[in-house]
């Protein structure tokens, strides 16, 4: 097992990807701040300097704070505070936190949802792969955003503002999941068409494999290479999705805040000179955001044979 | 009388290839219909090599998997050992005769899956039919099959990539039979390799024949191939089988013109230098085969009879042919000696 697992990363280590990555200083470089990010953000509880949802330790006092090199900045909040006296980077550590979870929730969703719908799409074909694709191209006409407000509302109005504060994170996940699972299902079953005709898929099915085991045993780890691309990329723009919607107000509450959330009550002090409040949120989320597509197009290139 | 293992009889196999719904409802085109297969049949004894061939496209390939149940036939029947395994529902209710089958593919580049090791794939008919429990023995099982089939058992731990078209061949075969088949389909193996290594392959195949008394359905287009494994051959044409007998029979007096013109085309020492008559002609599209008998619009023999009537199969000593020049008795004689070419 151990010779096994050494193999494996020395094989690892060996491969051109990886090879790849080593020669290209700006993947090195996105990979790190990518790094850090994840760090700062599920680690924020024990990195943070306060916590800025324990209200016992909030001072209104210390409210509207600016970043500490200008004159009236605090060293203790070293990028200023809120209109609440928050500290400005704990709220953005957990804000991260958030937009990041939704980010991976909503990918993971996605990519079930839509990996499993390609798959069968693929393999079995005929009617159940004109109903799957035709609904996928029928949501494809609408831009995802217009998917995510409108389950949104839909969730609102059945279920009342208060409870719906509660369950915002699902409903955000579910509704961003389900505006991006179409990518998947098409990637996915284009490749399924080209791999359930190669003759290993064909061998399983002499030795009288099941369909099921098939796909799950044979074509899916074939399949999954571009899916791990898409994916991602599609974090980056998730997280982005998460943030309109916070920013737009149908996304998380102030009592959570996000990203979004925290850059929509900066923008209400925008105009009065408070402008760190809405700016240090949109710089993180901006970086956060080219350090993944950076590195899903690094992976992309990886990946494509000819490009290499 | 040997006993029978397969017998195939009338089977048809068409695949739908029209273009879409709306696309013929706005061309005002028809459903367009390829007789892949059209009425086959043949019967192979246990222990023999039954081998099918013919031209790009002539369905033979399609016979082999309508064999092994990859397509289920839109018509006629597969006998194999006594049970009906015509159509999926069939063969479910005949696992374990549809289990005494396994099949060798054409590429084996492609039939081998790239992220599994060899030891993984050898053991997977081992591990779903559940022929032996337990890792150690299961292991040992697969190791066996690797020496067996000329492999060293330590590559087992190798993947698929590491080998070379002849080595990834044999583990093809290897794991046809890890499920302890009795009858082989071998879907041109060797029309990939060297012909260096398509000479082991043929080799290991048979010295497995006799150690395990196997039967092989044995697909090819290379003539000289078929006349070294094969104990009785059939010819298709257009997805029909125009002729079929023992193999010394076939190479030594052909009777359908179309074998004849095959047999013609194998390039021969002896007769180097001497003009030699090419296959003529394309064959047609088998969307619009021709009327009557599907070769006659390249047979020297055809006549008005050959454009309109499909000819039935004729039972002749040691084999069967379907031509009405030969009904008839207007076949020249073959001017024979090419069998050695074949070899």
């Amino acid at each position: 097992m151990i010779a096994r697992l050494s193999d494996g990363l020395r094989r690892a280590l060996d491969s051109d990807i990886f090879y790849s990555f080593r020669n290209s200083p700006l993947t090195i470089l996105s990979a790190v701040v990518t790094l850090i990010f994840f760090i700062g953000a599920f680690f924020s509880p024990w990195l943070a300097p306060h916590n800025p949802f324990d209200v016992a330790t909030l001072n209104l006092m210390d409210a509207f704070t600016p970043p500490v090199w200008l004159p009236e900045g605090n060293p203790i909040y070293p990028i200023g505070t809120d209109d609440q006296g928050r500290d400005l980077l704990s709220a953005i550590m957990y804000g991260t936190r958030v937009s990041l979870v939704v980010g991976f929730c909503s990918v993971a969703f996605a990519m079930v949802l839509g990996v499993s719908l390609g798959l069968i799409s693929g393999y079995f074909g005929g009617m159940v792969d004109s109903v799957i694709m035709r609904v996928a191209d029928v949501q494809l006409t609408f831009p995802a955003i217009l998917i995510a407000l409108l389950l949104d509302g839909v969730v609102r109005g059945l279920m009342g503002t208060e409870q719906h504060d509660n369950l915002a994170l699902m409903v955000l996940v579910f509704s961003i999941g389900l505006s991006y699972w179409v990518q998947y299902a098409r990637t996915v079953r284009g490749s399924v068409l080209v791999e359930r005709n190669k003759e290993y898929v064909q061998a399983a099915r002499v030795i009288g494999l099941p369909s099921v085991l098939i796909m799950i045993r044979h074509v899916l780890p074939n399949v999954l290479g571009p899916v791990l691309v898409i994916a991602t990329i599609n974090l980056a723009l998730a997280v982005i999705t998460e943030a309109t919607l916070s920013f737009l107000g149908v996304g998380l509450p102030p009592t959570q805040p996000s990203l979004g959330t925290l850059i929509r009550i900066g923008n209400g002090f925008l105009f009065s000179g408070e402008w760190w409040i809405t700016v240090f949120p949109g710089i993180a989320l901006a970086v956060f955001v080219l350090a993944v597509n950076l590195l899903g197009d690094w992976l992309r290139d990886a990946l494509n044979p000819r490009l290499r | 009388m040997a006993e029978t293992m397969l017998k195939v009889e009338g089977l048809k196999r068409y695949f739908d290839v029209s273009p879409p719904w709306l696309n013929r409802v706005l061309d005002g085109s028809g459903r367009r219909v390829v007789h892949a297969v059209d009425g086959v049949s043949f019967s192979i004894e246990r222990g023999e090599t039954f081998s099918l061939v013919g031209e790009s496209g002539c369905g033979k390939s399609t016979v082999a998997r309508l064999v092994v149940g990859l397509y289920d036939p839109s018509g006629g029947q597969i006998t194999f050992e006594g049970a009906d395994l015509s159509g999926a529902a069939a063969r479910r209710k005949h696992g374990d005769k549809q289990s005494r089958m396994q099949m060798i593919f054409q590429d084996p580049y492609a039939s081998l899956n790239p992220r599994w090791r060899v030891g993984r794939i050898i053991a997977e008919p081992i591990r779903f039919k559940k022929l032996i429990q337990g890792g150690d023995k299961i292991k040992a099982r697969v190791g066996e099959l690797l020496s067996l089939v000329g492999l060293s058992p330590a590559d087992a731990d190798k993947f698929p990539h590491e080998f070379s078209g002849g080595q990834r061949q044999r583990i093809s075969i290897a794991r046809a039979l890890a499920g302890q088949p009795e009858f082989l389909v071998c879907d041109e193996p060797t029309s990939a390799l060297d012909v260096s290594v398509q000479a082991q392959i043929l080799n290991l195949m048979a010295e497995l024949q006799a150690e395990l008394g196997l039967t092989y359905l044995f697909i090819s287009h290379n003539l000289a191939v078929v006349h070294h494994v094969s104990d009785k051959v059939g010819v298709m044409y257009l997805g029909r089988l125009v002729e079929w007998a023992e193999t010394r029979t076939l190479f030594g007096r052909p009777l359908h013109p179309y074998t004849r013109m095959l047999l013609d085309a194998i390039p021969d020492l002896d007769m180097s230098g001497r003009s030699r008559t090419p296959v003529a002609g394309e064959v047609p599209s088998p969307i619009n085969p021709p009327s009557g008998c599907s070769f006659h619009p390249r047979c020297p023999l055809a006549n008005e009879r050959c454009k309109r009537e499909v000819p039935q199969s004729l039972t002749v000593p040691g084999g069967a042919v379907a031509c009405h020049a030969v009904q008839e008795g207007r076949l020249p004689p073959w001017h024979g000696g090419t069998v050695a070419a074949a070899e």
